[in-house]
């Protein structure tokens, strides 16, 4: 990939040249980043309440939880799978943590443990959705749609629905401020560069890439595409864990229940953030301005005085007008290919 | 003479041919569920002498209708090798399009009736249209539309129901004919039907086709992209006239009705045999599948698992059976 586009600007016409470059500026996440600031300035223009200090950080903390969970369903979109189960995966372990947590209050052991042990539980859990994918190569759709009705009942079956109250207060990480700004904030943008740099730079993150854009190409570049797949799904329970415990702290009550359309809304963050559903192609970067996209339009909804119920209605489209623009690049890339 | 001679020729043959039949049915995917159905409900028969009587099993067969609707068209589907996750979104579209048109609109209820069907039809043809012509993966496209058709049920209804029907309108919902719900009929219609053109026309024909090798299917002259849309479009009807039977039943309309009925449906067509991608699979074993389902279902609510949680046993049913046909595909092989 590289090297084609060195060679073809070392080749190209100084005009074409220019064009090419400016073309490269132009990628998903610029255009995603000027979509997220064009809308911002029209809800500003609508209602200049929306730029205040406390709307934006609100905007970016409700993101973060999403963006996190999206940056682990990127690597697994972009190894050509899906993921359905998260949305019930983050009620599981969100509420894993809370129990814990008041088990913690009571004495016995460290509060630390409720951070840790929703990472690992996650990690656990798709890692068998990774083995069924990989190695007895069940679609991940259906493997995935079956552990989301199975950790949904599992839950339901455990709580009986019942919220988790009087949780200890060192609990609520999400709620604390440093220097003013939430927690998961900081999450959000450490989590984005670590993994950008760690897709672009590191083999497994080269090899996520070849998995889902070529298989065939990566088998014979000697990249083992079951273990890859193992490990994007445990990479995935991983990045749910945290984006579980940063849900799970925000408010002062665990739901215990599974949130509804949250798999969704991730998904979402994910394709509109110029990740390809036919695999092989994406950014962490991209998805992270995706869930700020959707939580701009959400919260922008409200202060244009737009009824939050459209919300799910404009989440399809949005996902049906990227995956067109997607297409429709792909069959323009293969003509002129072919040109 | 001649026809001494034939006639101990003809009783071998029927008995081989009886024998070979039994054997085949056995140790087909159909054969191997209905014994474990037939088991199942024994099992439940001697655990509650309340579920093997008529009236319990009517009851379960309503409450099976709807995903039993959704399970044909779904049958087809999958086996072109594509699949429809947004039939519950239509379905909860289609009855809230109905309770809007004739509470908000104030259409007459007939009219309103067959504005709900059509615009189950309508979202299942722009799925077949989008995925036909602009070539979006159908897991995608009806993804897209999962979220899409839910909203617009969200918006149209702002999470208001509709309720107070005349009682002409829960006739079909509630009502019998000839002693047997109504829904009894429109699905044994329907499944016939189904069955029929599955299996008995070069459409049905056509279908398995493109599920095996679909440009092998194009280069055969069979008109793929005209059936890929027939198909979305009878899964959008179906689960349109499934929204207005079960709005007629339950007597209102609610923006979340059929939230995952999706993964009911897939489950059920799936451990029915139909290969998840695509080329083969039946009707018979859909509806198998349907019963199995409901079986286990009732069988954990009668020993006191709440309704939520038998979502645990459909999830769990759904990875296993594709397990087990994926074992036993490559031990035929």
């Amino acid at each position: 990939m590289t090297a084609t586009t060195q060679s073809a600007s070392t080749t190209a016409a100084a005009g074409s040249g220019v064009r090419a470059r400016l073309s490269g500026f132009f990628n998903q996440d610029v255009v995603l980043a000027l979509l997220v600031v064009t809308l911002t300035i029209f809800v500003w223009l609508v209602n200049p309440r929306f730029l205040a200090q406390r709307n934006v950080l609100d905007m970016l903390n409700n993101s973060s939880y999403i963006a996190v969970a999206a940056i682990g369903m990127t690597m697994v979109i972009i190894s050509g799978n899906i993921d359905i189960s998260v949305g019930s995966l983050i009620g599981l372990l969100a509420t894993i943590s809370g129990q814990i947590a008041i088990g913690a209050q009571d004495g016995g052991y460290p509060l630390w443990i409720a951070f840790i042990v929703p990472l690992f539980v996650g990690a656990l859990i798709e890692a068998f959705i990774g083995f069924l994918v990989a190695y007895l190569r069940i679609p991940s759709i259906v493997v995935s749609l079956g552990m989301f009705s199975i950790l949904k009942g599992a839950l339901i079956l455990w709580t009986n629905g019942v919220w988790i109250y009087n949780l200890p207060d060192d609990f609520m990480l999400a709620q604390q401020a440093p220097l003013g700004v939430p927690v998961p904030i900081y999450f959000m943008v450490i989590l984005t560069i670590l993994a950008a740099l760690w897709m672009k730079y590191s083999a497994t993150g080269r090899a996520i890439y070849a998995v889902g854009g070529n298989r065939e190409a990566a088998r014979l570049s000697g990249i083992s595409e079951k273990a890859t797949i193992m490990k994007v799904f445990i990479i995935n329970g991983v990045m749910v864990g945290i984006a579980s415990i940063l849900f799970a702290t925000q408010f002062n009550a665990i739901q215990s229940t599974v949130p509804p359309g949250l798999e969704l809304f991730i998904i979402t963050a994910s394709v509109v953030g110029g990740v390809s559903i036919l695999g092989g192609t994406g950014t962490v970067i991209g998805s992270t301005l995706g869930s700020i996209l959707l939580h701009v339009i959400r919260f922008g909804m409200q202060f244009v005085d737009v009824s939050q119920y459209w919300l799910q209605a404009v989440q399809g489209i949005l996902i049906l007008v990227t995956v067109m623009v997607d297409l429709l690049r792909r069959r323009r890339q293969s003509y002129s290919g072919r040109g | 003479m001649a026809a001494v001679e034939q006639q101990p020729l003809q009783t071998e043959t029927f008995g081989q041919r009886l024998r070979a039949w039994l054997t085949r049915l056995v140790i087909s995917q159909e054969g191997i569920l209905l014994i474990i159905t037939i088991i199942a409900m024994l099992v439940l028969s001697t655990q509650s002498d309340r579920f093997l009587t008529a009236r319990n099993l009517t009851r379960e067969a309503v409450l099976l209708f709807e995903v039993a609707m959704m399970a044909l068209p779904m049958t087809y589907i999958i086996i072109t090798g594509g699949i429809d996750l947004s039939v519950g979104s239509i379905f909860g579209m289609s009855a809230i399009i109905l309770g809007f048109a004739w509470q908000d609109a104030g259409l007459p209820l007939e009219l309103a009736i067959a504005i709900g069907i059509l615009s189950g039809m309508i979202a299942g043809f722009v799925n077949g249209l989008f995925i036909v012509r602009v070539g979006v993966p159908p897991l995608i496209m009806t993804l897209a539309t999962l979220a899409l058709y839910r909203g617009m049920a969200l918006g149209i209804s702002q999470a208001r129901s509709a309720r107070g029907f005349p009682d002409w309108f829960y006739e079909v919902g509630r009502g019998d004919f000839l002693g047997l719900p109504w829904q009894i009929w429109i699905l044994g219609a329907a499944i016939l039907i189904s069955a029929i053109v599955l299996a008995r026309t070069s459409f049905g024909r056509g279908l398995y086709a493109i599920g095996n090798n679909e440009l092998g299917a194009r280069f055969a002259g069979i008109p793929v992209d005209r059936y890929k849309l027939i198909i979305y479009t009878f899964s959008g009807f179906m689960s349109g006239v499934a929204a207005w039977i079960f709005t007629s039943r339950v007597s209102t309309t609610r923006s979340d009705m059929g939230t995952g009925i999706e993964l009911d449906v897939i489950a059920a067509v799936v451990l029915g045999g139909t290969d998840i991608f695509g080329g083969s699979g039946t009707i018979a074993g859909t509806v198998i599948g349907l019963i199995l389902i409901q079986v286990l279902k009732s069988g954990l609510l009668l020993s006191g698992v709440k309704g939520d949680a038998t979502t645990v046993m459909v999830g769990a049913v759904l990875i296993l059976a594709i397990l087990i046909n994926n074992l036993v595909g490559r031990f035929r092989s």
